[in-house]
């Protein structure tokens, strides 16, 4: 079943689109910064923004910050909303379930095709901003500091400005040897650059299972795909509105949105762990909770669409 | 082969299926008849375990269900409501994603062997062999019921459940359909199907159920639903001398047509013309299905009355 549902997954022009449109959003920022120079000041803007002109390599890092608040979530609420509600509108699924296929099977199925649709999405939005960092921006290493056309303004201590957004002291002129500097500093050889992006794509799809896992509850609940998928951005927003609220810090660490940036810390030397493991921690619990809820509902369902 | 006891299902106020004692026996072809709301839907899903009974019980290939779905359902085709296929997929595709679907079985190679010869089989039944590979968005009405018969048929089923078949097919399409059933019935396969449409169940069926506000109002074969009356229905130029030739035998006259107590037409035509009568038409008298079924039923949901 999990493979029909990849193939079913695959097959569909909307997945491929939603790919192209979310791995085209950092390629036209990547333009904008190319053509104008003009990158937000360290501290500001989207993460690791402020440091893509003088290495281009970063800027998949960069990429995965800028559609990792809105495009990324939208296309997983939009995906797994429309797993079960989807295939009830349009009378798929009492044929999938008289085949039979049964339904704790199709739920993990669905949970399974929406994994591989993220992981799928954020490998694309790293190698599309890799090749684009590359090419629009600028190698990396010394050719880059010498080379692009920042490279005059900053030098090698500019490199370190990532530093400014972990509130750290830049240190220069550490990043001759390395592929990469991490936001501490320190450099990074290029197997480090490896495994903290794996790292960091894993982490990104673990992210996403929350809101994927609440959409999939609601997709049990409705047959309209459109509801589910914004109910599911309706939590994410509020979890994002009381993240930012001071008053509401009682319940910001079971927010499913509260870890969401802690990725950037596997770019840290050493990699901080401790915000990352609680963002694992709460995916693991939205995940659990909502799964659980959308299997009571769905294994007791008449099937009526 | 379908055999339920006081089979009820209430959605909150409103009972769908008052207590159901269905019998359809193997190798029958059984129409369950029965005006729009009468519950026949709700029957048809609570067989296959789409919907949950309140009450009662369910036995199908001598199997309870819903607890034996995964033994009992691969033995079913069935065709519920309209057919539902992957607009952008094309008919073929849709057959081989909806097989693969299925549950592992044991010999599960065996089914994947034969799956490609089985899809071309079963497209080949319902006269869709031209069209299989066109996706199913550019498909007319008629052709989509004809992919979700085939749908039905891959596993090659022991037991057709099928709801409303001839929906949206054209009169030729019906015909097929017909020769279709009666050919796989005579294969061995169990043929149950619902309609409202009373000819094509009065051409097709040896055993039929009509079902009224839930409740299952008659259920009989059709032979002897239709058994003659011992009324002899007989037309002539010459009513008046035949009525006073048979009087006290008429029982009704409206113009030029008789209706006779008799249970013999051949013997009453020689007499008639012994007399030198003019008959233009005689026979037995049969009730028409409708006016079994119109005897039996109210009005349906759709009409206020």
């Amino acid at each position: 079943m999990i493979t029909v549902e990849l193939v079913k997954l695959l097959r569909r022009p909307r997945t491929w689109i939603s790919v192209v449109l979310t791995c085209a959003l950092p390629f036209v920022v990547a333009v904008f910064i190319t053509v104008t120079h003009l990158v937000p000041p360290p501290g500001q803007g989207s993460a690791f923004l402020s440091a893509v002109l003088q290495d281009g390599a970063l800027y998949p890092a960069a990429a995965l910050a800028l559609v990792l608040p809105v495009f990324l979530p939208v296309a997983v609420a939009v995906v797994a909303g429309d797993s079960i509600a989807g295939e009830a509108t349009g009378g798929t699924l009492r044929y999938l379930l008289v085949r039979p296929v049964g339904r704790t099977r199709l739920l993990v199925a669905k949970l399974v095709s929406v994994i591989v649709y993220v992981l799928l999405t954020v490998l694309a939005v790293t190698f599309t901003a890799y090749a684009t960092g590359v090419f629009l921006l600028g190698p990396s290493q010394a050719a880059a500091v010498g080379q692009s056309p920042g490279g005059g303004v900053a030098g090698a201590g500019g490199r370190a400005a990532v530093g400014g957004l972990a509130g750290q002291a830049p240190t220069a002129g550490q990043a001759a040897g390395g592929a990469a500097t991490s936001l501490s500093g320190a450099p990074l050889s290029l197997l480090q650059l490896t495994e903290r992006i794996a790292g960091a794509i894993a982490f990104i799809t673990v992210s996403m299972l929350g809101v994927a896992a609440i959409a999939l509850f609601l997709s049990t609940i409705t047959d309209s795909a459109l509801g589910s998928a914004l109910g599911a951005l309706a939590a994410l927003v509020a979890s994002e509105v009381l993240v930012t609220l001071n008053a509401a810090t009682v319940v910001q660490p079971y927010l499913p949105t509260r870890y969401w940036l802690a990725w950037i810390d596997f770019f840290r030397q050493p990699v901080f762990w401790r915000d990352i493991q609680r963002g694992f921690g709460i995916q693991a619990v939205y995940v659990v909770v909502f799964l659980a809820a959308a299997w009571a509902n769905f294994s007791t369902k008449d099937i009526t669409a | 082969m379908i055999t339920t006891r006081a089979l009820t299902k209430r959605y909150g106020a409103i009972t769908a299926v008052r207590s159901v004692d269905l019998d359809v026996r193997d190798g029958d072809r059984y129409g369950l008849l029965g005006p729009n709301g009468s519950g026949k839907t709700t029957l048809v899903r609570m067989l296959l375990g789409l919907v949950y009974a309140t009450g009662g019980e369910i036995e199908v290939l001598g199997r309870r269900m819903p607890r034996h779905a995964r033994e009992v359902l691969p033995q079913i085709g069935a065709l519920i409501e309209e057919p539902a296929a992957y607009p952008h997929l094309s008919g073929r595709a849709n057959l081989t994603l909806l097989d693969a679907a299925g549950p592992r079985v044991p010999g599960g190679r065996a089914v994947r062997r034969t799956r490609r010869q089985r899809v071309d089989e079963a497209l080949e039944q319902v006269g869709l062999a031209g069209v299989g590979r066109r996706p199913v968005r550019a498909y007319s009405l008629g052709m989509r019921q004809r992919l979700g018969l085939a749908a039905a048929l891959i596993r090659r089923p022991r037991l057709l459940i099928l709801d409303e078949p001839g929906n949206g097919l054209d009169p030729r399409g019906i015909r097929d359909l017909r020769e279709l059933l009666t050919g796989l019935n005579e294969a061995g396969v169990t043929v149950f199907l619902s309609s409202h449409l009373l000819a094509e169940v009065e051409q097709l069926c040896t055993r039929v159920g009509v079902l009224d506000e839930g409740r299952l109002v008659l259920q009989d074969d059709l032979a002897a639903l239709r058994a003659p009356t011992g009324r002899i229905v007989l037309d002539t130029p010459d009513a008046d001398q035949v009525a006073a030739l048979l009087d006290g035998q008429v029982e009704q006259r409206d113009g030029q047509q008789l209706l006779v107590r008799h249970d013999d037409a051949a013997a009453l035509n020689a007499r008639l013309v012994g007399a030198g009568l003019r008959v233009s038409s005689i026979g037995p008298q049969q009730r028409t299905l409708e006016e079994i079924v119109l005897s039996v039923t109210g009005a349906g949901s759709d009409q206020v009355s």
